[in-house]
């Protein structure tokens, strides 16, 4: 049996198949995941995301320490409430995450990945010696993911009127809290929505409240085509520790500005940086039927070979779309092996489908 | 509970078999492999007049999740395709019986026999759980 989060008993109430992800039993779908594919691009669901690990980081030192902790730099947080997205390396430039950390009035608060956060928490913790900081997981806590474009109207209606307000005042990629509960409009499908973090004794009321006002659950396989339509890494499978974010279509999330300032894995990335032969990650549009997956071969024509990261039918495009990393210089077309056949694919930028239109 | 026709013949691989009046053999997958499978998304089928063997990769039926080689039920020649699932392969969700794969000329009809009946494919879904 995996580790369950506080709404496991309304999964399998509300007719989930579960399944194991990272040592959690999770919502695969509520029935079809292709239905609530579409549901979160027309209107909007509720995904529980309550894994995840949520980690808060105070103290006067906490500046300095994530300075050194992350890629990119904290200092860009101007204000309480604005987030980044970065990744957290290995002395190598490998990549031991990827996570979002938001300025708050008490210090920042990190969301790493479920499936690596015992490593995620040791390796933090390694890291404080010299540093007046305090490093500390919120167990405690539950997160509700509300999705689409009707998301934030929808949410708004169900809440507290101070919510409410927050609701309606929060740009893109800013969290604030509000009393017990931490409002980020952020999310992982390329639409519109909130990250709602919140005490997960009132997790279960809340997640109620919202199936019952008509915002249905979306298991995880959604979550997977949503975030691969959208271009979003998953880690473990389009980055890990053996990866450059460089490798990884990461590199805009590296602040290589002010050059003094020495974050882990630096050096390694300063030397990966000047090379020109670091493969790519990109995206791939299977025209003809099929479907493709990850590890399959790519082959580029005089260039080599490449392997494909994450691969699914994508509902939105009605045909497979894919993450694929290939070798440097790869142009507009390449060719995928599937059961022993090669099929012809358009090499894309790797962002599919953004706001519930098609980009490619 | 998945429904599981009693006038029809069962695989352990999951495939259903119906004897029709002409002789010929209609495959499809059951509900419990559609269940199993989630949406499907992609149904490749083997070439009519190719000669498959009991047991024998006939076909992939493909998922959002992932995909499943279907294997031919009894020996025989492929005397059709259900083309139909090229453009609609979540009727294999909605509709298993209905949505037949391929059609078979046994040559050996005794084969039949030998795949399991409702309630022993039943006990048999009932034993992987």
């Amino acid at each position: 049996m995996g580790q369950r989060t506080p709404l496991y008993d309304q999964h399998l109430a509300l007719g989930a198949k579960m399944v194991d992800f990272g040592g959690w039993d999770m919502p695969l779908h509520y029935g079809s995941q292709v239905e609530e594919h579409h549901q979160v691009r027309r209107d909007c669901g509720v995904f529980d995301v309550s894994h995840m690990t949520v980690v808060d980081v105070a103290g006067d030192g906490a500046k300095a320490y994530l300075q050194r902790l992350l890629a990119n730099d904290v200092a860009r947080l101007k204000s309480a409430g604005r987030a980044l997205y970065t990744a957290m390396l290995n002395e190598s430039g490998g990549v031991i995450d990827d996570l979002i950390v938001y300025l708050t009035d008490w210090g920042y608060r990190l969301v790493v990945n479920a499936s690596t956060r015992d490593k995620d928490l040791a390796w933090m913790q390694a890291q404080t010696p010299g540093f007046a900081v305090e490093v500390s997981e919120r167990a405690e806590l539950a997160m509700l993911a509300i999705q689409g474009p009707q998301a934030r109207a929808r949410t708004a209606e169900l809440v507290s009127q101070s919510c409410a307000a927050l609701i309606q005042e929060l740009k893109p990629f800013q969290g604030l809290a509000e009393g017990d509960w931490f409002i980020g409009r952020t999310g992982y499908t390329g639409e519109d929505g909130l990250e709602i973090i919140l005490p997960a004794k009132q997790a279960p009321d809340f997640l109620s409240e919202l199936v019952g006002a008509g915002i249905p659950p979306i298991g995880l396989g959604a979550r997977d085509t949503l975030r691969l339509e959208a271009g979003l890494n998953l880690y473990g499978q389009d980055m890990s520790e053996d990866v450059s974010p460089l490798a990884a279509n990461m590199g805009w999330t590296i602040a290589w500005e002010p050059v003094e300032r020495d974050f882990i894995g630096r050096a390694a990335l300063e030397q990966q940086r000047m090379r020109d032969d670091l493969p790519k990650l990109v995206g791939l549009v299977l025209e003809e039927r099929g479907v493709l997956r990850a590890h399959q071969v790519v082959r580029v024509t005089g260039l080599g070979d490449g392997e494909i990261t994450s691969g699914s039918f994508s509902p939105t495009l009605g045909k497979s779309i894919a993450l694929a990393r290939v070798p440097a210089g790869t142009g507009e077309r390449a060719e995928v092996e599937i059961r022993g056949k090669w099929y012809p694919v358009r090499v894309v930028q790797p962002t599919f489908v953004r706001h519930g239109k098609v980009l490619v | 509970m998945s429904d599981i026709p009693s006038d029809l013949r069962y695989a352990a691989s999951h495939e259903w078999a119906r004897l029709e009046a002409d002789g010929s053999v209609t495959v499809g997958i059951s509900d419990h492999a559609q269940e199993a499978l989630g949406d499907v998304v992609y149904v490749e089928l083997p070439d009519v007049g190719r000669q498959l063997d009991a047991g024998q990769e006939a076909g992939v039926v493909e998922s959002v999740k992932a995909a499943s080689d279907i294997y031919a039920p009894v020996s025989g020649e492929v005397v059709a395709i259900n083309e139909a699932l090229a453009d609609s392969p979540e009727r294999v969700n909605s509709d298993p019986y209905g949505s037949w794969f391929f059609r078979l000329q046994p040559s050996d009809p005794a084969q039949l026999d030998k795949l399991l009946d409702a309630a022993g494919y039943q006990a048999a879904c009932d034993a992987q759980a």
